[in-house]
């Protein structure tokens, strides 16, 4: 069984190090715990950037014909923005979780291959430095950097040689070249460890739903990037092999460009949100202090979403002229995964039925998360409908939608991720009340800013615009969108202030804070370096209710 | 605890009634005066089956959304942890298959309904059948500008598109064919239809009836560079009459006049042939818009300013003052020389 004691007397107070000594043990790491920290932090900075570039935005946007940054900045700031959030904040942010947790939920010691793990973050790391270093040197000799400009899924022929010059498009070719093969040896990596590393005991249908997700997750970002790195490359033959895959002045394809991106782009929504369902599967359960509810379907609707996602990419392409019987295809399957996501927000809902639930701050973040991710869901289902994206289609609506998806519904469940994790990363409890002013604060927000922001979309406004016209009712909406976007920015102020004053000044956590029932929860906050000095044996996907419950116990039930 | 509980679902219905109030807000979206560019305000036969799909889309989910936001708020509100808890566990409920198996079958029966919904309209726009009588053009974008031609009927514009009224009755619709000299860019006026991209290599084609003359917003709703904030779209619905005169006056070559040969002449020597074309003249330039009938049009620079003569001229004297970023080159003429050329276009009627 699972031994806590053993564990906090093998903790020896380590003497103090200099700094660069202690530095130097980060740079040099494989612990997948550390790993995990690292890509949480570099995550959390490149967050703050983003933001910054999102307000710089709204700034302009704010009144029609505002003069506060130039065409060119503002299509900067939007590329890069988007580049920067997909690429170097959300996935990066759930890679770190995943590589903290997977290993402690499964009762092993490190992921499958530490030394392609660090491998991993550290060319994912230089892909997002190469990305910003673009503003200084982009332009190489002949002239000062500027960031891409071409929006993040760098439509062709606007990124050939004859619309985009210099350099600026070869540092975003580079930096997604680079940090994708970062992603596809952490996706090995999670797999393998998923599939060889469970402790005794622990077959597939008793891992923690986080674990099955991951690995779900995992097996999608191999489908998903692969594609992306091909078309990276064979953008760069273009540029500079004299290739014509998407040089429509030789007779290349522009349309070509747009499947190889959305075949990776479409199931990449779900490599961000699977993750995302794994924290709420694992926070509303111990917030309810019931068991989650159909766990064998729960882990059926993923694989299916899983599946279907592979066959929906061109619903992001219903303007570009396909033929009727094309677009009719890409309506039912974008519909049919409707289904799955239904039951997992069911299961959810059923979870907390009968229930006893405490609103502690993680359970806050994951019930805002149900609450926008079934709005996100049904504005979905409105997009599936081809002829209504004839409208919605690269409107304001659909910006609304996807950060529905991105900030409302995955943002949401990693802050409370965050929270929920936080006692067993630092060892030290963060503060309630500064959690929940977060979240009124980013919750308020992010409904001022998202909710008012497909308004605009249904009255015409494109996105992607650096002004807009008079008259054409956009106005005031634009005004409250950008109004939000300031209380957001409290909010990740008051997180940030949280996360720092809780690590050098918060009370001690305790090994297992939330009373929860997963293996992370048996071994010391912070876990020791082997996790478990033990390895734990189990019989239920519950092993600590087990523990608990002695009288009980899961297993006579499973 | 009862008090307690009455409070909890007060609250509970003030969620519900405050969620209410912004679409009592919008109750009446047709309304144009809202917007030009409003979705739900069709003007055209495909407009007006989009929008029938998407009230009926609108209706489906808004039920959804409120069976389930109910569920959850029930859960919240009911469930929470009371303050006289007695600390135990609740009953552990581990699943139930036919619970699963109900909302499993339920979404997939309203998924059946919405996708039928769905092709049948995508068959009735996107396979409509061209009559003989429907009004034919070719729409070509450019960075940043929109050029029209009218083939067989010898009419090249830019920017202001002309189409007749389509009378239900004779319906008379105009089919576009899109096409694109550069970079993406995207069709969209959303009173008249959808948007259609404009592709390079990639010839797509829309089509739309509109049923009340007048004037129809939009702009281009694909990102296709520095300027595409600034590519807009109007289209200008005339009666059958009226636009049979517009295309008779298009069609006629450039009338010179002796008035104003030294811009004439400024204008076929400098740069502005390049890219400018004036029929009936040496100027045969394709990569800016026709100017032959450049005063007939209300608004210069891809609707970004009124068509006023100060307007010409500071657009000849600097772009960037009008569109940043527009591929229009500050000509580097001097000021008579910028009177002259501008009271030269002034009467290219």
């Amino acid at each position: 069984m699972i031994s806590t004691d053993a564990i906090s007397t093998l903790r020896a107070d380590t003497p103090s190090r200099p700094l660069v000594a202690k530095l130097h043990e980060w740079v040099t790491t494989v612990d997948h715990k550390r790993l995990g920290v690292l890509y949480i932090v570099y995550a959390l900075v490149f967050l703050v950037i983003g933001g910054i570039e999102a307000m710089i935005m709204r700034i302009q946007l704010i009144r029609p014909h505002n003069n506060f940054i130039s065409p060119e900045v503002f299509n900067r700031m939007f590329t890069m923005h988007g580049t920067t959030m997909i690429f170097f904040v959300v996935m990066p942010m759930l890679f770190g979780f995943a590589n903290y947790l997977i290993p402690l939920m499964i009762g092993a010691r490190d992921m499958a291959f530490p030394r392609l793990n660090a491998f991993s973050f550290w060319l994912t790391a230089f892909g997002g430095i190469l990305l910003y270093f673009s503003f200084l040197g982009a332009n190489g000799l002949y002239g000062a950097g500027s960031a891409p400009d071409v929006g993040w899924f760098a439509y062709a022929p606007l990124t050939s040689q004859t619309f985009s010059p210099g350099h600026s498009t070869d540092f975003w070719t580079l930096s997604l070249l680079v940090s994708g093969f970062g992603s596809i040896g952490t996706a090995i990596n999670i797999i393998a460890t998923i599939l060889c590393m469970r402790c005794p005991g622990m077959t597939l249908g008793k891992m923690p739903l986080l674990a099955w997700l991951n690995l779900v997750m995992a097996v999608l970002v191999i489908l998903a990037v692969s594609p992306l790195s091909a078309a990276q490359i064979m953008l760069l033959v273009d540029r500079y092999l004299g290739g014509h895959f998407f040089d429509t002045q030789a007779g290349g394809s522009a349309v070509i460009w747009m499947h190889f991106f959305w075949i990776f782009g479409h199931p990449e929504v779900y490599v961000l949100v699977i993750p995302a369902f794994a924290f709420a599967s694992e926070i509303i359960p111990v917030f309810s202090r019931k068991a989650i509810f159909g766990y064998p379907v729960m882990v059926a609707a993923t694989v299916c979403i899983a599946f279907i996602a592979m066959s929906v990419w061109a619903h992001h392409m219903f303007t570009v002229g396909m033929n009727a019987n094309a677009n009719t295809f890409f309506v039912l399957s974008t519909m049919a995964i409707a289904v799955p996501t239904g039951i997992k927000i069911f299961n959810w809902l059923a979870t907390m039925w009968g229930g006893k639930i405490h609103f502690k701050t993680p359970m806050l973040f994951s019930i805002g998360f149900l609450f926008q991710f079934l709005i996100a869901g049904l504005t979905g289902i409105m997009l599936s409908a081809a002829p209504f994206t004839w409208h919605l289609g690269n409107s304001y609506f659909v910006v609304a939608h996807f950060h529905y998806v991105i900030v409302g519904s995955i943002l949401f469940t990693t802050f409370g991720a965050f929270y929920y994790w936080f006692p067993k990363m630092s060892g030290k409890m963060y503060n309630e009340t500064l959690g929940k002013l977060h979240f009124w604060l980013f919750l308020i927000g992010f409904h001022l800013t998202f909710d008012f922001m497909h308004i605009p979309g249904l009255l015409g406004m494109p996105r992607r615009i650096y002004t807009y016209e008079p008259g054409r009712g956009w106005d005031t909406l634009n005004l409250i969108v950008t109004i939000g976007v300031f209380f957001q920015a409290a909010g990740i102020l008051v997180f940030v202030v949280n996360l720092l004053l809780s690590y050098f000044h918060g009370e001690t956590a305790g090994s297992d804070p939330w009373d929860a029932w997963t293996l992370e929860w048996s071994t010391s906050s912070p876990p020791p370096i082997y996790n478990f000095a033990t390895i734990p044996e189990v019989r239920s996907r519950r092993p600590l209710w087990d523990l608990k419950h002695p009288e009980d116990p899961d297993w006579k039930y499973e | 605890m009862r008090n307690r509980s009455d409070w909890r679902m007060r609250f509970a219905v003030q969620v519900m009634v405050l969620l209410g109030v912004p679409t009592a807000a919008l109750a009446d979206p047709a309304d144009r005066s809202l917007s030009p560019t409003n979705i739900f305000a069709p003007a055209s036969t495909p407009a007006h089956s989009i929008l029938a799909l998407s009230l009926f889309v609108l209706a489906i989910t808004a039920a959804i959304f409120v069976l389930v936001f109910s569920l959850l708020l029930y859960c919240v509100v009911r469930f929470g942890k009371r303050a006289d808890d007695d600390g135990r566990e609740p009953p552990q409920v581990y699943g139930s298959n036919q619970v699963e198996l109900a909302w499993t079958v339920i979404p997939v029966l309203i998924i059946v309904v919405l996708f039928m919904a769905t092709a049948r309209v995508i068959a009735s726009i996107q396979k409509a059948a061209q009559p003989g009588n429907a009004v034919q053009v070719i729409a070509i974008g450019h960075q940043f500008w929109w050029e029209y031609r009218y083939p067989g009927l010898k009419v090249v514009t830019a920017n202001e598109l002309h189409v007749p009224v389509s009378d239900p009755a004779h319906p008379t619709p105009t089919f576009i064919t899109l096409l694109s000299a550069d970079t993406d860019h995207s069709f969209w006026v959303p009173r008249l239809a959808g948007k259609t991209d404009l592709i390079p290599n990639h010839p797509n084609t829309m089509w739309f009836d509109p049923q009340q003359t007048g004037l129809y917003l939009g702009q281009c709703a694909q990102y296709c560079g520095t300027q595409h904030a600034k590519m807009l779209l109007r289209v200008y619905v005339q009666s059958g009459r009226e636009f049979n005169r517009w295309i008779e006056e298009q069609s006629q070559p450039a009338q010179a006049s002796a008035a104003v040969s030294e811009g004439k002449r400024i204008f076929e020597t400098t740069a502005c042939i390049n890219c400018h074309a004036v029929t009936g003249t040496v100027a045969d330039g394709r990569f800016g818009p026709d100017l032959t009938h450049l005063m007939s049009r209300e608004t210069i620079a891809a609707g970004a300013a009124p068509n006023t003569l100060e307007n010409l001229r500071l657009w000849i004297k600097n772009p960037e003052a009008i569109k940043p970023g527009s591929k229009m080159p500050a000509m580097g003429l001097s000021d008579h020389e910028l009177d002259a050329v501008t009271a030269y276009l002034a009467t290219l009627r």
